[in-house]
This record gives C-alpha cells, sequence and structure tokens, in this order.
C-alpha cells in the first residue's frame, strides 16, 4: 500500500540537499568545534557558516543564535534562563502553546513564579489586549507564532510593541512558523526547531537578540558563548543551515491545502474549519467533524495510507483531546471530533485528491456506526 | 485485500498468541491496545512495579513489539474517559453501597464488547478478536449466538462475559476458547513472540497490589469525597462487639484476613452495612445461603426464562457451578434455589447459569 504523509507539523522528512550536507559532514567533519587544529578549524566553520545561514533566514545578526538540540531545549532555555535571573518574576504565556513551554511554566510556578495563562478567543488567536491586561510584575511573556494543531498565527508584533513599552522580555515559539512565516519584530527570543523544516531531528536554535541576559540551563564547556554547554552537533548543525537556506513555496502548499479543505468541506456535510477564518500558517487546515471521533478518523485513514493526526499523543501512544482546542471553547467532544492535516513539499495534487475521497468514504462511515450500531443493541436487548 | 479484523492486545500471552494466529491463517488484522486508565494519576499508590497491570507502559511496549513482530498495524486507544464513567465509578459506588462489584464484567460490557467494538468498526473492522477463553458458536436452529464454556476449565472467563448482547457476540471472535494454556503457551514459543515467558496477572487491573480500599480511599480523596466519617463497629452475629474499623467498604462478604480480630475460632465477614457502618462477622456457618436472587439479568444461550428451570450457578469465579432451580420472578428478576447451600452469597457479584458447558445467561446478586 502507498502511504501518503498529512503529518508534517508533527514532523517531516530531511529534504535531500540536507541530506547530502548531512552526509559529508557526518563522514568527513568529525573534528569537535572547541580544538584549534586543523580539524576543529574546520568543524567551527561549518559550524559558523550554519549560524549565518539560520541568522539570515532571521534577518538577526549571527551572534545571536544558540544552537541546541531542538525546540523543546530552545523554549526551556528561554524561559528557565531568563526567568530564574529573577526569582518571583511573573510569566504571561498561553493556554495554546505547545508542552514544551506550558510544562516549563508549571515547573517555574512551582519554583515560585505566578503565571498568566490567557485564552485564546474562539478564532484561536491570543490577543495583544489580553496580554496587556496581563502584565504585572512580569519577567517574561511567552506567546507561540503559530499555532501546532491550527496554523492560526498570533499577533506577535502587536504583543511586542506592548512588551517593549513595559520593558518585559518576549519569547517566541517559532517551531512551527519557522521558515514558513518572516521573523516578526521585536521579539527578544525566538526558538526554533531543525526537523519541522528538512533538518533532522535532534537540532534546534534559539535566537537571543543582542543584550538579552540569560542564564544557562546546562552546564558544562564555554560552547556557544558559554550560553549552551555541550560538544556542538556539527551535522545536525550543518543541516539546520542548509535547510534554513531551502526556500518555502508558501502559495503552491498553500494552494494544496485549500484544494484540501474545500474537497472536503464540499462533500462532507456537518464539518467547520477550527481557526479557520484567522491568518493561518499555508500548510495547516484542522477540521471538526461533528458526530466523529477523531481518533478513529486517524486511524481508519491510517489503515488506508494516509498520515493525519488528532490531538496529541500521550505516553502510552494513545490520543487525548487537544489542550488547544479545548482553550478555543470547543467541547471535549468537538475537540475529540477534530483532525489535523498539515501538508509539506512532498505533497502532491494527486495525493490531496485521494486523501479527499478518503475522508468523504471514512467520515460517512463513521457517521452510519454512530447510528447504526446503537439501533442493532438495541433490537439485541429488546 | 480481506476484511480488516481488530485484535485486543493487551501486552500479555493470550491476547497477542490470538493476534499472531490470525495473521498466520491469513486474517487482515489490525492490533489495537485500550488505555483504560493512567496508572500515575494516583501516585500515591504506586509501587514501582508496573507490569501486569492494565495500561502500564510496559504492557502497551510488549503490546507493540507483538505487533511489530507479526508484522501488523497497531494502535493505542484511548478510552480512559469511559472507562472511568462505566467501570471505576460503579466500581467505588457499589463498594460504598456495601457490595463487593466485578469491575471485568462491567469491562466486558460495556468497554470491551461495547465502545471497543463500536471502535473497531469505525476502523474498518467488523469483527474483533480477544484473548479470553470461552467458545462461541452460532445455532442455526434458535437462531441465537450461544457460548459455551473454555476447553480448558481452568481457564474458562464465561463468568466474565455472560453480559455480552447477541450483537456483541455475533462480530467477536473468542480463538482461544479450544485450547488449553499449555497449547498457547507452546504457540507463544512457536511464533517467537517476546512475550512468550511473561508472567499471567490476576488481579483487577487498574487496583494495584489488590489493595481496593487503598484505591478507593484515593480515589475518593482525588475526587474531592474523601471518605466521611466511615468508621464503625465490628460486631459478631451474636450481638457482641469485637472491634473497630475505618470504614464497612473496605470489606467484603466471606473475608477472613485483615479483620484485626483476635478470637479463637476463625471469623468471617457476613455482612456490610455501610449506612450503619457495622461490619457483622461469624462463623463460616453463618456464611451459607440456598437462595439468591439476581437482577438485570443478561440471556446468553437462552432466550430467556419462562418457566423454573435446572441449571448450576457460579457465583464468583473460581467457583464450582452449583446445581439449583432458578425461577422467573414477575418483575424480571430471577431467584436461584441452591439444591446444597452455598458459601459467601456475596451482593454486587454475578450470577451465571449453566447447563452443562452451556452459557445460558446471569445476572446480579442482590
Amino acid at each position: 500500500m502507498r502511504h501518503s504523509y498529512f503529518d508534517y507539523n508533527a514532523t517531516g522528512p530531511v529534504a535531500p540537499v540536507v541530506l547530502r550536507s548531512l552526509a559529508e559532514s557526518l563522514s568527513e567533519v568529525y573534528g569537535n568545534a572547541s580544538s584549534i587544529h586543523y580539524f576543529g578549524q574546520g568543524a567551527r566553520q561549518r559550524v559558523e557558516a550554519a549560524r549565518r545561514s539560520v541568522a539570515a533566514r532571521l534577518g538577526c545578526d549571527a551572534r545571536e543564535i544558540v544552537f541546541t538540540s531542538g525546540g523543546t531545549e530552545s523554549d526551556n532555555m528561554a524561559l528557565f534562563g531568563v526567568a530564574r535571573r529573577a526569582p518571583g518574576c511573573g510569566i504571561v504565556t498561553s493556554a495554546i502553546e505547545h508542552p514544551a513551554v506550558l510544562s516549563t511554566c508549571a515547573r517555574l510556578e512551582r519554583e515560585g513564579h505566578p503565571v498568566a495563562y490567557l485564552a485564546p478567543g474562539a478564532d484561536g488567536v491570543v490577543s495583544a489586549d489580553s496580554v496587556a491586561a496581563a502584565l504585572r510584575g512580569t519577567g517574561i511573556v511567552s506567546i507561540m507564532h503559530a499555532n501546532n494543531e491550527t496554523g492560526v498565527m498570533q499577533p506577535i508584533e502587536e504583543i511586542a510593541t506592548i512588551c517593549r513599552a513595559a520593558e518585559v522580555l518576549l519569547h517566541v515559539d517559532g517551531v512551527q512558523a519557522f521558515g514558513k512565516a518572516g521573523f516578526p519584530a521585536g521579539c527578544d527570543l525566538y526558538s526554533v526547531s531543525g526537523h519541522k523544516m528538512g533538518a533532522p531531528k535532534g537540532v534546534g536554535a534559539l535566537y537571543v537578540r543582542k543584550g538579552v541576559a540569560l542564564d544557562p540551563i546546562l552546564y558544562g564547556g564555554r560552547h556557544e558563548r558559554e550560553r549552551r554547554a555541550g560538544t556542538e552537533n556539527v551535522p545536525g548543525i550543518v543541516a539546520l543551515g542548509c535547510a534554513a537556506g531551502i526556500a518555502y513555496d508558501s502559495a503552491g502548499i498553500a494552494a494544496l491545502r485549500d484544494r484540501l479543505e474545500t474537497g472536503v468541506l464540499a462533500r462532507v456535510p456537518a464539518c467547520t474549519v477550527n481557526g479557520g477564518q484567522s491568518p493561518r500558517l499555508p500548510n495547516t487546515t484542522n477540521i471538526r467533524f461533528d458526530g466523529i471521533e477523531g481518533e478513529a478518523m486517524t486511524i481508519a485513514l491510517d489503515l488506508k495510507g494516509f498520515a493525519v493526526s488528532s490531538g496529541s499523543a500521550c505516553s502510552s501512544g494513545a490520543v487525548e483531546p487537544s489542550h488547544v482546542l479545548l482553550a478555543m471553547g470547543l467541547k471535549p467532544e468537538e475537540a475529540r471530533s477534530s483532525v489535523r492535516f498539515s501538508l509539506g513539499p512532498g505533497n502532491t495534487v494527486e495525493e490531496v485528491d485521494s486523501l479527499i475521497d478518503a475522508v468523504v468514504e471514512c467520515s460517512a462511515h463513521l457517521r452510519r456506526i454512530s447510528a447504526t450500531f446503537r439501533s442493532e443493541e438495541a433490537v439485541a436487548h429488546a | 485485500m480481506p476484511e480488516l479484523l481488530a485484535v485486543a492486545m493487551s501486552g500479555g500471552v493470550d491476547s497477542s498468541v490470538v493476534a499472531a494466529l490470525l495473521k498466520k491463517q491469513g486474517f487482515n488484522i489490525a492490533g489495537l491496545t485500550m488505555q483504560l486508565w493512567n496508572q500515575r494519576r494516583m501516585p500515591e499508590l504506586q509501587t514501582g512495579e508496573t507490569t501486569g497491570r492494565c495500561c502500564s507502559l510496559d504492557d502497551v511496549y510488549d503490546a507493540r513489539r507483538v505487533a511489530e513482530h507479526i508484522g501488523v498495524p497497531y494502535y493505542v486507544v484511548n478510552l480512559e474517559r469511559q472507562f472511568e464513567e462505566s467501570v471505576v465509578e460503579p466500581f467505588v459506588s457499589e463498594y460504598l453501597a456495601g457490595r463487593t462489584p466485578i469491575p471485568c464484567t462491567l469491562c466486558n460490557t460495556f468497554i470491551k464488547f461495547d465502545q471497543f467494538l463500536t471502535l473497531a468498526d469505525s476502523v474498518g473492522a467488523g469483527t474483533i478478536a480477544t484473548g479470553h477463553y470461552a467458545r462461541v458458536s452460532y445455532n442455526e436452529e434458535s437462531g441465537r449466538w450461544e457460548m459455551r464454556t473454555a476447553v480448558d476449565f481452568s481457564k474458562d472467563q464465561t463468568y466474565f462475559l455472560w453480559g455480552l448482547t447477541q450483537a456483541q457476540l455475533a462480530r467477536t471472535l473468542f480463538p482461544l476458547g479450544e485450547m488449553n494454556k499449555k497449547e498457547v503457551r507452546a504457540l507463544a514459543e512457536e511464533f517467537d513472540l517476546p512475550v512468550a515467558k511473561k508472567p499471567e496477572s490476576y488481579e483487577i487491573c487498574f487496583v494495584p497490589n489488590g489493595d481496593y480500599a487503598a484505591f478507593m480511599d484515593a480515589y475518593l480523596k482525588q475526587k474531592g469525597l474523601a471518605a466521611e466519617a466511615s468508621a464503625g463497629a465490628i460486631v459478631h452475629e451474636d450481638g457482641r462487639e469485637m472491634g473497630r474499623h475505618a470504614g464497612a467498604h473496605h470489606f467484603t462478604v466471606g473475608q477472613r484476613k485483615g479483620l484485626g480480630i483476635a478470637n479463637p475460632e476463625p471469623l468471617y465477614v457476613i455482612s456490610t452495612d455501610t449506612k450503619s457502618r457495622k461490619v457483622t462477622v461469624g462463623s463460616g456457618d453463618a456464611l451459607m445461603r440456598s437462595t439468591l436472587t439476581a437482577r438485570d439479568l443478561n440471556w446468553v444461550s437462552w432466550a430467556g426464562l419462562g418457566a423454573p428451570a435446572r441449571v448450576n450457578v457460579r457465583i464468583r469465579n473460581r467457583h464450582l457451578p452449583a446445581p439449583a432451580t432458578i425461577y422467573p420472578l414477575p418483575d424480571g428478576r430471577v431467584e436461584a434455589r441452591f439444591d446444597e447451600p452455598q458459601r459467601a452469597v456475596t451482593p454486587g457479584q454475578g450470577a451465571v447459569f449453566y447447563s452443562g458447558e452451556l452459557v445460558v445467561g446471569g445476572g446480579w446478586i442482590e
């Protein structure tokens, strides 16, 4: 069976050009970037070239980029790094953040930092006004650039203006948006992950605006300007630098996403796009199918060869209703009936069209069951 | 592609063998594990030992490994909400009402053969298979699905399956009903399953170490329903007060251990009354009963009970079915009159009626 991938927000394949750079640095560049000899210098040059490439993509100075092991570490570094310098300072974040931010905030809460979790509107947007209203003894604000489940973009530049005026640092989780949307002006810290944009898992970066003081969260050698200890993951960093140079075909992917969305909405009754009225990433659509278990649809589609997602997996792999959709005011059963489709550079029109057919077939089957299974039961009991 | 069949995989030997066997027989199967309970929810009950308990990460890991080994798609499905509603909450409230509930039957009736069956159907599998030891076949003459005890009577699980409806039986396979445990183990070895040597578990899956009293206290506390003043007296059937207890719901009829009373003769719990908070104890003889009434009947191999009938009645899982006559009561309940008095007829447990190896039906003991 052919398998098509529509879960690019979870992760994606390594781009072919990135794979070549990765293979080259794995096999040939084995020096430690901190060593002074020829081999070390070779590694150092590649790390710095990658840093310039990521900085160029963001439009910042290369010295403002710290390489990390991925988005989760970047988020941890930003929040712990800032908050622990100011014991007891407040934190303002939103209820739709990724667990990498939410769990870190929960930890900081236990360390004595009051945390405000702002609710988004029904449109999935955390308003700048709500941020302004929540600032009180705040040391750091952390709001994501684009939501991973709905793709809804947050008004970062407006929020940045407010934070700047209040002299509060702003961290932005840019894991989903990096490479797909422009770097928002005015943020102080910005998290980036490699594997969502063509680099492998296990590498990421944190933009730290010049002048922002950050305590490290790992202790060891003096790597990354004493901001992140640990021998540089040279192949990963090289790959991230290479991936940062690949242009993202926003228009092409948005066209496929729109084709999928309109196709499904036209052919499946009683479905809605969560956050559909808001500015969104070009590749994401989150569709609610009334009366259908999203988990069942995800499994049924997988068995037909289409990889999609519903909610986030817990430690066992079972799916829990999305905290993002619940925060947007959906009822638990509405959140459970939602499915996320996230596209990427590998998808084709043919794949999208067969996915639409499969979704139409699955939703009809699922709705038939939820009605008829119960009536069969009733007959059996009678 | 042949029609899809979903195998309920727990990570144990039995369901793993079912999956491997059906795959070998050429069925198009998918493995599904039900995530029913989060063991980390009440950390105070944790002992560090995680295998053999429901939905532990180790069991999911094992099930996933088996699915990979035999080469079938595998998914974990979340039924925690439904499990709490249909199994855990009734379990706790039955105990609080002074009865001794049997969660496995509730789980089979409302989760495995209801929610799970629907879910399997949703993903394209009209039929499911499980590792239960029971036999099911269709009787053309009566037009009913019939259930029989497992060939290996020591493994028979029909005591927990009497709540299944005809619609549920029609869509379920129990491939192990014709096998004994030895054969199943041998198949596990033959298929080289990664769980071939895994020990069996018998306890109530969501109650660590079988300590249901500790479980209930922790659960009630978490729900903000901290067991109110529930301490009371332990009274002998002759009226003497023998001691005190911390909560009548910590006791079950027939219980001998853990009473905390020194007495020359062994004492058993005869009854518990959570309203008066009285636990009555007495000698083993006081536990003997010659009748019982069962409510909420489900008829399996028979369509119903029109007239008194001779059957064997099983009143707990390891109980040897005892000869009795069952009488239909006008309100739909059934009275069973045993030929010989039976020990510890416990309200809240199931009474399952057998005619030979045929499972006739069953109900809840009042």
